[in-house]
């Protein structure tokens, strides 16, 4: 298999049914994108497909065909995109684990939505779970990265 | 990473010197875990916690699990505040297993207040030894010599780095921890302080090791297909069809043990194979076929109709008494009753347990992201036939823990599977695997009867309650709480109130039961604040001043008198007093900051309610709306009263995090069992809180305070559910009393 991934080119012997999570995480050692459910539930594996949010523990390789995947490790040399920048600002993690999927569908929503309205950003992050609640910091940290001001706490 | 170095006679004496402190006990040093502990930092040792290189960077140990709580940050910001270390110097390194450390166990809100005095000294020492190298060096009286951000200076201007005085240092004796002099709290300088936690940056990229993220060369990948009920027993499995599968190397049965469950492996079959993908679905050709066992008709709906039968039927046993209970009711203008349920639930941290072992040279290393090393430790070194010497355990970051990983049964697994395969291996257990096969948070039934007079004073007050025990996961013949579990609000209830009785009933166990954050104090903040609210309502009054009066004057708490042993979560009283003012000023400080007792439209209604726990006051408002028959929590306010707080921003991000898990499992929360096996197994049917059911606003304020650190980690939790259920009867009338709500609403 031809995987595009963080703009490297990786030619990797795997099965085409193998989903895009497993191939990051156990064949690629990109283990910045994490596992949570399996089943497109929790977003803990997002990753971006062509610009777009997907869920990599739901995309087969075989979708990937003349794709570019960008993971978490792949968003910015330095951490330095606006989404992680804002991140950092409001001090959003607790435990971490949630975050990178967190990153990536924030990163994908202001990549199509400069400006998104407060039940716009709930709607584009409600498939990321955060068991430690970071909710409200998430919100606070898009609305700042989407520079409206985030509302003072 | 793997070799064993001897102990040079230096080190020895150093780390020596802490244990004669009486930080730790000497004669239980285990000469290699020291050593390999030792490996892991790089300078000169300080002391147990705190090395210095020569160029200048502190190396200081977390010894405590990172889970959410920002602990790998707050502990050593003490140690650095202490030592006058610059913190951007500072490098945390995860501490290994070691009881030299004193308790690692992660839980129980107690990193800080156990923990502050502690790193405090250890900061304090440092430093002092670190003033004594400058003045031998200067020959110079120490008292002339003092030490800043990093620097120690003489009076007469010479100054010298920390890293110069690192190998000097190392070489002096550690100083009688007794007789440091510790910072005046107006000099602290990180302590109090909002610092950013050390793994910010790492967390934001992707650049962590979590428990699944451990790699060993040559590792397999293990999944464990486990009985679904407890005690079940395999009967049948297909071996060969799953060996036929590419990737999978081998088909290992794990035998069950014996009640109690402990933290033994549950039995079961594991595929072992070189990637995880493959060895998470070969499992699915396995085909087990089980024997249930004794425990495989259990129903939990049926179980918490039989609970909740024997709490309003009749007496249980009695755990605190005042006056004549019975007489008061018979005589009370008004009486109130009510019967309460709350389920089981699954902790479900974001990351599932995981674990990863390696046989090697006569030991046994783990890697886990696990709550309580140590406990990591003793039950592989069981499993294994080993000293307890001869098992290292890495701690990795913890996706969220909440009690689930303070169970070491995954770690288990690992070794046994190492030790059967040869090979480094690595268990994964999929969210199924955790939903199913939790150490559950207990289900609980509760009856109360209050009795009112004619101007709405509360007279009497009985409950009941049963809940099948934590303690049975560890005493098979455990059938019913002990005052340790009944300390958590429900036998500690603050009230003045003239005759109470507090009776507990049998409840066997059919699952393993284990603590999630805040443990008893939930389904017992939620009977006593719900029953509040019921009876202010009957008397007529405001709930906050029906709360306030009921707690009644300033006093400090003894429960001894009334026949309850209060643990008081491990302190005693005298240090950390139960304090009814503190409780009552988180109340008022939460009517403050709310439009209490604003005219609502209808369908709209606020709730309160508070409660102690892990030495913390909290009270918690929370305001619903309801239309149509969803119920939405619009906002949710928190006032918490932990004494002194070392890192603000992350109890505020604790209190945050707190009302989101108690709104989650009021909501939603709910495992059920069905012929001995758990319904749910993924978060389709066992939903949590997303981030479109977050209420608009969410705040939470901190009380100022001085007062000994108390915790943080779980007392945001308990007041959460029955302020919900308290607003959700302003706003509509109806009492829920069987959780969670979605039972009644869409959520
Ligand atoms: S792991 Fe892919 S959505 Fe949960
Ligand atoms: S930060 Fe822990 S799950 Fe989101």
């Amino acid at each position: 298999m031809q995987l595009d991934i963080n703009g490297l080119a990786y030619e990797i012997d795997i099965s085409p049914q193998l989903p895009l999570l497993w191939a990051l995480r156990d064949h690629l050692q990109l283990t910045g994108t994490k596992y949570g459910c399996g089943k497109g539930l929790c977003g803990a594996c997002t990753v971006h497909l062509d610009g777009q949010p997907v869920r990599s523990c739901q995309t087969p390789v075989s979708a990937l065909h003349g794709k570019k995947v960008v993971t978490i490790e792949g968003l910015s040399e330095d951490a330095s995109h606006p989404v992680q920048r804002a991140w950092k600002q409001h001090n959003v993690p607790q435990c971490g684990y949630c975050q990178s999927g967190q990153i990536m569908s924030a990163a994908a929503l202001l990549a199509n939505n400069q400006q998104p309205t407060p039940a716009e950003i709930d709607t584009a992050m409600s498939g990321n779970i955060c068991r430690c609640g970071t909710y409200p910091r998430i919100r606070e940290a898009i609305r700042d990265a989407s520079g409206q001001s985030a509302e003072k706490k | 990473m793997n070799t064993i170095t001897t102990l040079s006679r230096r080190r020895f004496l150093a780390l020596t010197g802490v244990a004669s402190s009486g930080l730790v006990l000497m004669g239980s040093i285990p000469g290699t875990v020291l050593a390999s502990v030792l490996d892991e930092a790089e300078g000169a040792p300080l002391n147990l916690f705190v090395s210095l290189k020569t160029d200048g960077t502190v190396e200081i140990i977390a010894h405590r699990s990172e889970m959410g709580t920002g602990i790998r940050t707050s502990l050593p910001q003490v140690v650095a505040d202490e030592m006058e270390a610059d913190w951007t110097r500072v490098h945390v390194i995860q501490g290994l297993a070691n009881a030299d450390y004193g308790s690692q166990n992660t839980d129980g809100s107690r990193s800080i207040r156990n923990f502050y005095q502690v790193m405090r000294q250890m900061g304090s020492a440092a430093q002092a030894m670190l003033r004594q190298a400058a003045a031998n060096t200067w020959a110079a009286d120490v008292r002339d010599v003092s030490a800043q951000q990093h620097r120690v200076h003489h009076r007469d201007g010479r100054s010298m780095g920390f890293g110069e005085l690192a190998t000097a240092a190392a070489t002096l004796p550690l100083p009688d921890l007794n007789t440091l002099t510790l910072k005046d709290p107006s000099e602290f300088r990180y302590i109090g302080k909002s610092v950013p936690i050390v793994d910010l940056d790492d967390m934001c990229s992707g650049n962590t090791t979590y428990g699944a993220d451990v790699r060993i060369p040559d590792m397999l990948f293990a999944s464990i297909e486990r009985t679904p009920t407890l005690q079940g027993k395999v009967k049948s499995y297909n071996e060969a069809a799953a060996l036929k599968l590419p990737g999978v190397v081998k088909v290992v049965k794990i035998g069950g043990t014996a009640l109690p469950s402990s933290f033994h492996a549950l039995e079961g079959v594991a595929v072992l194979a070189t990637d995880t993908y493959t060895a998470l679905s070969a499992r699915d050709s396995l085909d087990v076929q089980w024997n249930g066992g004794q425990h495989a008709t259990f129903d939990s709906e049926r179980y918490l109709d039989t609970l909740a039968e024997r709490v309003s039927s009749g007496p249980g046993k009695v755990a605190r008494e005042r006056g004549d209970t019975d007489k008061a009711l018979a005589s009370a203008a008004k009486t109130v009753e009510a019967n309460y349920r709350t389920p089981y639930l699954a902790h479900a941290p974001m990351e599932p347990p995981v674990a990863t072992a390696h046989i090697h040279d006569d030991i046994c290393e783990v890697w886990a992201c696990t709550q309580t090393p140590q406990a990591t430790q003793r039950a592989v070194a069981e499993a294994l036939d080993l000293d307890v010497s001869r098992v290292k355990v890495h701690v990795t970051l913890l996706g969220g823990g909440f009690g689930r990983k303070s169970k070491p049964d995954y770690s288990v697994e690992a070794a046994l599977l190492a030790r059967a395969s040869g090979k480094p291996v690595q268990v994964v257990w999929s969210r199924e695997d955790d939903v199913e096969h939790d150490y559950y948070h207990s289900c609980s039934a509760q009856y109360y009867q209050g009795g009112l007079d004619q101007d709405g004073a509360l007279t009497a007050w009985l409950a009941r309650e049963a809940t099948p025990p934590i303690r049975s996961t560890f005493d098979r013949d455990a059938n019913i709480q002990d005052d340790g579990a009944l300390n958590m609000t429900f036998g500690s209830i603050p009230f003045s109130v003239p005759n109470l009785r507090l009776e507990s009933h049998v409840a066997e166990t059919q699952v393993r039961i284990g603590w999630l954050r805040s443990v008893f104090n939930i389904p017992y903040a939620i009977g006593v604040g719900c029953f509040m609210d019921e009876l202010a309502h009957a008397a007529g009054r405001d709930s906050v001043e029906f709360w306030l009066d009921t707690i009644g004057e300033d006093r400090h708490l003894d429960f001894a008198p009334e026949g309850f042993k209060f643990g008081n979560y491990g302190r005693s009283l005298k240090e950390y007093p139960y304090d009814t003012a503190r409780l009552k000023g988180v109340i008022r400080q939460l009517r403050d900051s709310i439009p209490w007792g604003e005219a609502l439209p209808e369908g709209e209604g606020w709730g309160i309610s508070a409660a102690r726990s892990f030495l913390s006051y909290v009270a918690v408002a929370s305001k619903v709306k309801i239309v149509e028959g969803r119920l939405t929590v619009t906002e949710m306010h928190c006032v918490i009263d932990a004494g002194t707080v070392v890192n603000p921003d992350r109890v505020h991000a604790q209190i945050e995090g707190a009302m989101i898990f108690g709104l989650s499992l009021a909501m939603m929360g709910n495992i059920d069992f069905k012929r001995g096996a758990a319904v749910q197994s993924n978060f389709h049917d066992y939903p949590v809180a997303r981030i479109n059911q977050t209420p608009a606003v969410i705040k939470s304020h901190i009380i100022p305070s001085d007062a000994l650190p108390a915790g943080v980690g779980e007392p945001g939790v308990p007041p959460v559910a029955p302020s919900i259920a308290n607003a959700i009867f302003a706003a509509s009338g109806q009492r829920i009393r069987d959780f969670p709500f979605n039972r009644h609403f869409n959520v």
